[in-house]
């Protein structure tokens, strides 16, 4: 069984409290109306789906109801870190994410 | 002239358990979810009678009645004494929502020197007696249920859960309470 560690419980619980929310850090545009079907199919569909480091959204909906990001590793599962709604994307001490390596090699992942 | 509806306790008459974990059907109590953000607690504290916890996992209870910290912004009251809540609630000012589940929940008491080994067949929640101890309080899951668990006493616990998944809930603690007693 996973341990995730809730950021408003202040403590790890079951993975069965937890359910998932998709990629963190995803910026609703605020010009909705204006953008281009391209640019609405990138925001709205297309996501990286980075082997190794990835920014999720939680929600501990069986806890405390709350929703908060999380860093984990897509390869093993292990999840470095978590943090409250709202925060800024963290830095993961000693991980390398994949999105980084694209943007250094040219890649289009954000 | 209508005939008039009756209420019906969804566990009456239900008994089970073990030498070790007594499993039974709670007394009705009335309940209240409710909402409040920081600069309503201690409106809302002083007009309930009872400190509004803000630490995760954690209750007040005086003379029958409780508050249980669910979230941030979120507690579950009980008054085992039937007091009205929500007519309480109603006459608060603070901005705060409350919403009368007397009806919604059931609960389900678990006692006994197995108790913690019969709710942790099915519950994954450390019980262990420093992270949860008398007086701790946390939502979380019973087998395939969402249920409010509070420790009332050293070998006592509440397991508030919703009506219609009481048989469920019960049938699945009376069997931990056997587990619990091999
Ligand atoms: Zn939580």
């Amino acid at each position: 069984m996973l341990l995730i560690y809730c950021p408003y419980c202040e403590e790890e619980r079951s993975e069965l409290e937890f359910r998932h929310g998709g990629d963190a850090h995803i910026a609703r545009p605020t010009n909705m109306a204006d953008i281009t079907d391209e640019e609405f199919q990138e925001f709205f569909f297309l996501r990286d789906n980075p082997k190794g480091l990835i920014f999720e959204r939680w929600r501990h909906i069986h806890g405390c109801g709350r929703f908060f990001n999380a860093a984990r590793d897509t390869v093993s599962d292990k999840f470095y870190m978590s943090y409250k709604a709202g925060q800024p994307k963290p830095d993961v001490p000693g991980v390398t994410s994949a999105a980084a390596t694209n943007e250094n090699t040219g890649g289009n992942a954000k | 002239m209508a005939d008039q509806a009756l209420r019906k306790a969804p566990l009456a008459g239900r008994h089970g358990g073990s030498a070790g974990a007594r499993v039974t059907p709670a007394a009705p109590a009335t309940r209240l979810s409710l909402r409040a953000g920081t600069d309503a607690i201690g409106t809302l504290s002083l007009a309930f009678g009872l400190e509004l916890p803000q630490r995760p996992k954690t209750s007040a209870s005086i003379s029958g009645r409780h508050a249980l910290w669910l979230g941030p912004d979120e507690w579950l009251l009980i008054d085992e004494n039937g007091a009205d809540l929500a007519g309480i609630a109603a006459g608060i000012s603070a901005l705060h929502s409350a919403t009368d589940v007397s009806h919604r929940n059931t609960a389900i008491l678990v006692s006994g020197p197995d108790a913690a080994a019969a709710i942790a067949a099915a519950c994954p929640l450390d019980l262990g007696k420093t992270i949860f101890p008398v007086g701790a309080a946390a939502r979380t899951v019973l087998g395939k249920i969402e249920i409010v668990l509070l420790r009332t006493g050293e070998e006592d616990y509440r397991v508030e859960c919703w009506r219609s998944f009481s048989p469920y809930a019960f049938g699945m603690l009376v069997d931990g309470a056997e587990d619990a007693g091999l």
